[in-house]
């Protein structure tokens, strides 16, 4: 997956390791503002009240 | 394509995608430990400058009631009329070190407890004979109740509120240190129970029915950190009160009133 995304990315070395770099920011930013804020509160890791409450 | 390439292209797309897999979860890991408590410090902040400016602003004489909600009848037959989400009190704990307070927001759902320490509405408010009690996340979300398993007998909780500062102690055995002893009351200074036992926010702690004598502050966390199998309970009993002055403090957090 990696070596393909590599081989398709245009550019010279210097703009495909920049594509690459922005890729994975991009994919990070996804990750920590939508997708773990919405599967937090659904997995028993962090909830401290009693009774449900 | 050999079957030897098939085999090698397929291996290395299963070690990538395992690899995948434990970034993604070391990144949770992150989030959960370190960019949930940058959201969370914001809120707090917000809350409890709004807090801080609504002292200011009303009268310093008479109830410290803001009636912008309908009141609720509290089993202790007091009026709670903070709207949930609001910041209610500054809590200080000198044991988690000398900067540490938090405004205790009203409520106890996801969205109040991401912005601080959570008052559960229907127990009693600050200083009132019963049960003022609080739940607070103890990993990421602002960590106000990381430390909550340091806290020793007779330590100082102090609650400030706009015409007030109470002064809560750690219950248990001071002399031993002992917090799982308890005292003439039969509260200890910490319990651990499970997620279901509501009886510990009860006006007198586990005894249902039974009319309250004293006023007490509970503090409600998770146990062990990272999970949700038990609660962490301290019990406190209000030691004393003092009037506000100005910006004196009192003498636990090292002030003079």
């Amino acid at each position: 997956m990696y070596v393909w995304l590599w081989r398709h990315l245009p550019g010279t070395t210097a703009l495909r390791l920049l594509q690459a770099l922005l890729l994975v920011a991009a994919v990070a930013a996804l990750l920590l503002f939508v997708i773990f804020p919405w599967v937090e509160p659904k997995l028993p890791i962090n909830q401290v009240t009693v009774n449900g409450q | 394509m050999t079957a030897g390439d098939r085999v090698r292209f397929a291996l290395s797309g299963l070690g990538q995608t395992l690899i995948t897999c434990g970034l993604i979860v070391l990144l949770f890991v992150v989030y959960e430990v370190w960019v949930t408590n940058i959201f969370a410090d914001a809120k707090q902040h917000s809350v409890r400058t709004k807090l801080i400016e609504s002292w200011q602003d009303a009268p310093t004489t008479g109830s410290s009631d803001q009636a912008t909600v309908p009141a609720l009848p509290l089993p202790g037959g007091a009026q709670s009329t903070t709207p949930i989400g609001s910041g209610l009190a500054v809590l200080y704990i000198p044991r988690f070190g000398k900067d540490y307070s938090r405004a205790i927001v009203q409520g106890t759902n996801d969205a109040s407890l991401e912005k601080g320490p959570g008052h559960y509405v229907g127990t009693q408010l600050p200083g009132e004979v019963g049960n003022f009690a609080v739940a607070g996340h103890r990993v990421g979300k602002g960590e106000p109740f990381l430390n909550l398993d340091q806290l020793k007998p007779g330590d100082p909780l102090v609650v400030e509120t706009k015409d007030s500062w109470f002064i809560y102690k750690v219950k248990g055995d001071t002399a031993t240190g002992d917090l799982s002893t308890a005292g003439v009351d039969g509260v200890p200074g910490r319990q651990i129970v499970n997620p279901s036992d509501g009886q510990v926010i009860l006006p007198v702690p586990n005894h249902p029915g039974q009319k309250a004598t004293e006023a007490l502050m509970t503090l409600t966390t998770c146990h062990p950190k990272f999970t949700a199998t038990q609660r962490m309970i301290i019990f406190s009993a209000l030691s004393r009160t003092v009037a506000r002055h100005g910006d004196t403090l009192p003498t636990e957090l090292g002030g003079t009133l």
